[in-house]
């Protein structure tokens, strides 16, 4: 990526060098053969490096299209609306989560996919409507990984005989005492203050939808409440873990994964009341015909199965699972990482698109205010 | 060579002198204002646009009034008391019909959202089914969601047709219109925004005090010390001004954390125990200590060079008729340097109202200020509306402070280096 970018913007110094050495050849195709560039949106850090190496790489490889990384999923929906307001719309491709998508299609800023159409079927010849795992197909995404929000800790912070392992634990600080860090929203804080009080995970939203049950969700964070650092960027829980500012954070499962098995960190997931969701491709308003051979390469089975040799996101596609291997340098088994993974399965909460898209933000300011109080 | 007054004056091509004379004015004055008419353009197209917008955005309400056009057409006349009649809910499932067709439904979803939490759900499901509602519209429209048989989602919808609106001032100091109208306070579960403007205006004035504590010395040393060594602390001062924003604040979070070089050292020392180290950071003190320090500068300069210009003669002078040190100073040398003060107080106040990635960073739940909820709502929740009410009133009380210090101290006897 780096490579290719230097050489686009010297073209001439890159062929006057090519003639001399005469053994770059390699380096002057790419120039010649350049077709355009993508400009494709993402989370940036782990996430984006597995999508460079898993689909990216082999994409310019094959066709000579630039590819270039802008980190703006963070704040994706807001800058499609400026975008298509101003009337220019610079991104090709955008990765997004399933409920900002629907707000997104709503509105009209992305394009409507006609899914069996634009993407590969299955090796077997299943079409993509039934190779897709429930829920990664909408009017306009396309999911590509399954990803989780956990809880994880630091076990050097807790005795070998005494390690959390329920969500419950951490609201419990009387057994488990430290700081914990947790995502300065109250998306995830709400389903786990029930979980930990004792509602099913099957029925969180049930709870949620009434006013005793939001009474309930943040009664039960009043009792960690003087014991927490709220966080808002994916990179600060795998940070204060590491400097052990704090016993438990709230995370991407990604980010945690990739510090144990990159930097040797010693952290924990628990898995019990992870809350799952997709995400996915989007494709802005008026660009579908510049993305959709990429598209249709990016998802396919192999592709999706690559990616996670990088980072522990389950892929979107059942004929992809079977194809999960090892990581790509550590060599160990991906597998028991996956949120999808049975053992880890098993209490999982999906999160609720909609609830969320009705409730979000009446319940930020109602967070918000409670951390005020 | 005298000529009669009778004869006008011409220049040496025979034109009057005076006609001659004004083409010279006018043509210096299109000169002068091609010269700055760049900037004027740029502080049209960069500063007062911008404004203009934001003002309008704060009150402009065109989603119901256009989305919804034939509804609110067919609400015209209804009586408020019982749920309205067929015509409009016909008028309704034609609206979302065309909505969905277009695909435009979704900022009006947000809009009603906004004053009633679950209409983007009630609109979107609504509208996926739309294409299969055979009237009577109404029993039809009341099954699918039982919020449209609520009379309080009718007043919703007569009371936001109008093409500007209120609610996002309201929403901005926590207030809100009851159903029936009237303007009421949001439930107490629901307040941010007014305490935090307050905590944003004392969290700044205390910042200017600070950095006026801090910086007045400074100054006045950087003043009177030997050109050599003042030059050397004017570079300490310097350095960490044209230092990053970004790198400034992170090393004080380094510096601060619990785990952090402060605490470290004062445990070694035994000052502290290990397990009793100070939370310095992600609160209130953690904003304080690191905006005093990143705006300490913009205190130091205009001080600095106020007090440059103060000769060193007049506290000799005051000395000689016999002030004592101290009596001299309050009497001479510190009025001198008000206009320093002024400047300094002002610009720091001023600056420090408006950040933002300082507060985020080191300021936790409690060293928030609201212009990190301009950012939420700007960037997250997409509720542009009332982030550009709060940003209009952040905006009207600068303004305000400005015209106030104008009476006090006159701004034309600041100066700013």
């Amino acid at each position: 990526m780096k490579r290719d970018h230097k050489q686009a913007g010297k073209p001439v110094l890159k062929l006057i060098t090519c003639a001399v050495a005469g053994a770059s050849a390699l380096g002057l195709a790419s120039v010649a053969q350049a077709q355009q560039t993508l400009n494709i949106v993402s989370w940036g850090g782990a996430y984006t490096m597995s999508q460079q190496q898993a689909y990216h790489e082999p994409w310019m490889e094959q066709t000579g299209d630039e590819i270039i990384n802008l980190d703006r999923s963070g704040n994706a929906l807001a800058g499609l609306r400026a975008q298509s307001q101003a009337g220019n719309v610079t991104w090709d491709l955008v990765d997004m989560l399933p409920a900002d998508a629907m707000i997104a299609c709503a509105e009209g800023l992305i394009e409507p996919l006609n899914h069996d159409e634009l993407l590969a079927d299955a090796p077997d010849g299943t079409p993509p409507s039934e190779d897709f795992v429930d829920g990664a197909l909408g009017e306009c995404f396309v999911a590509s990984i399954v990803y989780s929000n956990i809880v994880a800790f630091n076990s050097e912070m807790f005795p070998e005989d005494k390690q959390p392992s329920t969500i419950a634990d951490v609201f419990d600080l009387e057994n488990f005492p430290g700081k914990r860090t947790l995502l300065r929203k109250p998306i995830n804080n709400l389903e786990w203050a029930l979980v930990a009080d004792g509602v099913a995970p099957e029925d969180v939203y049930d709870v949620l939808e009434t006013e005793e049950g939001i009474q309930r969700a943040f009664a039960k964070l009043d009792t960690i409440k003087d014991e927490v650092i709220w966080w808002e960027e994916g990179a600060q829980p795998p940070q204060l873990l590491a400097d052990q500012e704090v016993a438990f954070g709230s995370a991407y499962n990604g980010r945690i994964f990739n510090a144990m098995v990159t930097e040797d960190q010693p952290f924990e997931i628990i898995w019990d009341a992870q809350v799952f969701e997709l995400d996915g491709w989007v494709v802005p308003t008026g660009k579908l015909d510049k993305v959709k051979d990429y598209l249709h390469f990016a998802t396919d089975t192999q592709r999706l199965a690559d990616q996670a040799q990088y980072i522990s996101y389950g892929p979107a596609r059942y004929s992809s699972s079977d194809l999960v291997s090892v990581h790509a340098e550590a060599g160990i088994d991906m597998m028991p990482h996956m949120p999808t993974f049975p053992p880890n399965f098993a209490t999982a909460i999906q999160k609720d698109d909609e609830f969320w898209a009705d409730y979000n933000d009446e319940l930020t300011q109602r967070f918000d205010a409670w951390l005020a109080q | 060579m005298s000529q009669s007054p009778s004869v006008p004056l011409t220049t040496a091509d025979g034109v009057p002198l005076k006609t001659s004379l004004r083409r010279a004015v006018r043509r210096s004055k299109v000169k002068a204002f091609l010269l700055v008419s760049p900037l004027l353009l740029f502080l049209g197209i960069a500063f007062v646009m911008p404004i203009v917008e934001m003002l309008w955005r704060s009150v402009d309400n065109p989603e119901v009034s256009t989305q919804l056009s034939r509804t609110v057409a067919a609400l015209e006349g209804w009586d408020g008391e019982s749920l309205p009649g067929e015509p409009v809910f016909a008028a309704l499932a034609e609206d979302l019909r065309e909505g969905q067709e277009a695909r435009n439904l979704g900022l009006l979803s947000s809009r009603l959202n906004y004053e009633k939490s679950g209409m983007r759900s009630t609109i979107s499901r609504t509208a996926r089914r739309i294409g299969r509602v055979e009237p009577p519209f109404r029993e039809a429209l009341i099954e699918i969601n039982d919020t449209w048989g609520e009379l309080d989602t009718w007043k919703l919808i007569q009371r936001e047709a109008t093409p500007y609106t209120l609610s996002y001032y309201l929403a901005a100091v926590d207030l809100q219109l009851s159903p029936t109208g009237e303007i009421v306070q949001v439930p107490d579960h629901l307040k941010v925004h007014v305490g935090l403007f307050w905590r944003t205006f004392w969290m700044s004035a205390m910042i200017t005090g600070l950095t006026l504590l801090l910086g007045y010395p400074i100054a006045f040393l950087l003043t009177n010390l030997p050109l050599r060594h003042s030059n050397l602390l004017m570079i300490l001062v310097l350095l960490p001004f044209w230092t990053s924003l970004l790198v400034r604040t992170t090393t004080w979070i380094a510096i601060l954390q619990s785990q952090g070089v402060l605490n470290d050292v004062m445990v070694a020392l035994g000052v502290i125990a290990d397990e009793a180290r100070w939370q310095m950071i992600h609160n209130k003190a953690g904003t304080i200590i690191a905006m005093t320090h990143i705006l300490l500068p913009f205190m130091i300069l205009p001080l600095y060079s106020v007090m440059k210009t103060i000769p060193p003669s007049y506290m000799r002078a005051a000395r000689s008729l016999g002030g004592k040190p101290f009596l001299s100073f309050r009497r001479v040398y510190f009025p001198l340097t008000i206009p320093g003060i002024a400047a300094g107080g002002i610009l720091v106040f001023i600056l420090s109202i408006g950040y933002y990635i300082t507060p985020a960073l080191v300021g936790g739940q409690s060293g928030r200020f609201i212009t990190n909820y301009i950012a939420y709502h700007m960037q997250t929740s997409l509720n542009w509306g009332l982030a550009a009410a709060i940003a209009s009133i952040l905006l009207f009380v600068v303004i305000v402070f400005y015209m106030i210090f104008n009476r006090l101290i006159g701004v034309d006897k600041v100066k700013l280096g």
